[in-house]
């Protein structure tokens, strides 16, 4: 009972002090919304492990925090062949592969209008379908090792990407264009000095869409069949040995890639497109 | 007609290059096939081998067809090889899970615009809940509504696919709700207009365009999650249930039929979508 007593007083004492910190100056300030925003969740944590404690959750149904932060600590070694296995060797070699393919294709489409005209609504068609569900098909054809899984992030994260790509390589300015040909620039000097600059805002939107999937399609495809190391492999088969706290150790992983991935690429984003209005200070 | 054209050249070529792919990829079996009956076989011969294998590599387009017609027609639509049945499982899946969205991604949004300190500790958490993979939440789900005795499986899925489709709907809200300029906020507190006025007469109409826009994703977005909590959570119905049965029990053709039953599912939705979100247009007086 205490333990639920305690977590309600935190989480309120937290509330009223966020209220008090987003209405004064400084949560106008960016060290200001960092900490509203860290509050947040720790509270979220604190009323997590307040929950499990008192209502006395068993650990097999749902292990607290402070069970599962040792547990991510004494498997270190695992955690990181599984992160090893599933995100650089499956979800960063597809999502490479199918980032430049995207992006070759997207400049070889642009120079054909009839091509742009048909595969754009086809490419936009697909991008919506639920593609995930290619995972056992390639599966089947590249093996139960990291190629299959790579193969599915290609998939996954090629037609999205192409999509942004394509429109944004359209994105430049009537104006842009015509001093580009009073310039009497050739195709390559417009397509490098105009053209893929004034894509790359759609590119890095598109990009940032696919890092999560990138991931899903890593992990889904390791339900289909997967040598005995890899996220996907961890959770189904912990889920099944009841090892609730090594599940949620490799999800508090997969929750940290899936974070760094997309503020890596956020980060690339703001050195490439510092000239963007969304980028500037 | 002009615009059609050029969609229909690139499907065709799409066609013609999987019946190449069919043919290369199923050539193998053949060949290994010849070679063990000690025969050897021409072209002309492997060519129609491998057009309608049982358990094709890449099954050519006309055998999926057939395989789905067989799945739509040959039994009663409750049986449970349908795939119409399963169809309707899925979707009923998806539209939980996109109703529960669309409520949370609305509710989240008008709280993120009235108060600040919602804007500053629930905005970045859930734009980092969407960089998490979802389906390494998927057993989990299960595992934790299974214990505290919801023992349908409709439920963990719907979460699922609320958890993928709620962002873009929070997001487009949020643009949405703050679309009124100042010139119009203005207005209304000259009418001395109170917070609720405010919200209900400009920030809500104003945010709608918006809210259509978002759906489109949202559905797909919905009935990913759908297919997703259909695969890990041992879930014996569903298109998605259908693909890992396919590809548990080496039937190629079982998982390329309800791969493209999900897609018609897709598009199905989405073009209902676009047609709600044109209709709701034509309402609000938007030019076509």
């Amino acid at each position: 009972m205490s333990w639920l007593i305690g977590a309600t007083l935190f989480w309120l004492a937290a509330w009223a002090l966020n209220v008090r910190l987003a209405a004064s100056r400084f949560g106008a300030t960016r060290a200001g919304r960092i900490t509203v925003a860290a509050l947040f969740g720790i509270t979220l944590l604190v009323l997590w492990e307040g929950l499990v404690r008192g209502f006395a959750v068993s650990p097999i149904i749902l292990p607290g925090p402070s069970v599962i932060g040792p547990k991510i600590a004494s498997s270190l070694p695992i955690l990181w062949a599984d992160f090893v296995q599933t995100v650089i060797k499956g979800a960063l070699t597809g999502f490479a592969i199918g980032a430049l393919a995207a992006f070759a294709a997207a400049i070889a489409i642009d120079r054909s209008p009839f091509l742009q005209k048909g595969l754009l609504p086809i490419g936009n068609f697909v991008s919506a379908l639920p593609i995930v569900g290619l995972a056992p098909v390639l599966v089947m054809w590249f093996g139960f090792d990291w190629q299959s899984k790579a193969a599915v992030v290609v998939v996954m994260v090629f037609f999205p990407l192409l999509v942004n790509m394509v429109a944004g390589l359209q994105a430049t300015d009537r104006l842009h264009r015509d001093l580009m040909a009073t310039y009497s620039a050739t195709y390559t000097q417009r397509l490098l000095k105009l053209r893929l600059p004034a894509a790359m805002p759609f590119f890095f939107n598109g990009l940032k869409i696919a890092a999560t999937l990138a991931l899903i399609g890593a992990i889904v495809a390791e339900f289909f069949g997967s040598p005995i190391v890899g996220m996907g492999f961890r959770i189904s088969t912990e889920v099944g040995k009841l090892g609730l706290d090594m599940v949620w150790a490799t999800i508090a992983v997969a929750a940290l890639s899936g974070s760094a991935l997309y503020g890596l690429i956020a980060l690339i984003e703001s050195r490439v497109t510092f000239w963007h209005p969304s980028q500037r200070k | 007609m002009t615009r059609a054209m050029p969609v229909l050249t690139v499907l065709g070529a799409i066609f013609a290059l999987w019946y190449l792919a069919a043919i290369w990829m199923n050539a193998t079996w053949v060949y290994d096939q010849a070679q063990r009956a000690g025969t050897t076989v021409t072209l002309a011969q492997v060519i129609p081998q491998t057009m309608a294998q049982a358990r094709p590599l890449l099954p050519p387009p006309h055998q999926v067809a057939a395989e789905l017609w067989k799945g739509v027609t040959a039994q009663a639509i409750t049986s449970k090889r349908s795939l119409v049945y399963h169809g309707y499982v899925t979707f009923r899946g998806t539209m939980m899970g996109f109703a529960l969205g669309i409520v949370l991604g609305v509710a989240l949004a008008m709280a993120i615009v009235r108060f600040r300190v919602m804007e500053l500790s629930v905005m970045p958490w859930a734009i980092i809940s969407q960089t998490i993979p979802i389906v390494a939440l998927a057993p989990m789900i299960l595992t934790v509504s299974n214990q505290i005795g919801i023992d349908n499986r409709e439920v963990p899925k719907a979460i699922i696919s609320a958890y993928l489709s709620f962002f873009p709907v929070l997001v487009s809200m949020v643009k949405g709700l703050r679309s009124p300029d100042h010139m119009q906020l203005d207005l209304l507190s000259t009418y001395g207009a109170s917070d609720g006025q405010t919200f209900r007469k400009l920030r809500l109409p104003a945010s709608l365009p918006y809210f259509f826009a978002s759906l489109k994703v949202a559905i797909a977005a919905a009935l990913i999650g759908t297919i997703v909590g259909e695969l890990p959570t041992g879930a014996i119905e569903g298109l998605g249930a259908r693909m890992l049965i396919g590809s548990q029990f080496g039937e190629p053709l079982i998982m390329w039929a309800a791969l493209f039953a999900a897609a018609i599912l897709a598009g199905g939705l989405i073009l209902i979508v676009g047609l709600i979100e044109r209709m709701a247009q034509a309402r609000m007086g938007v030019p076509a």
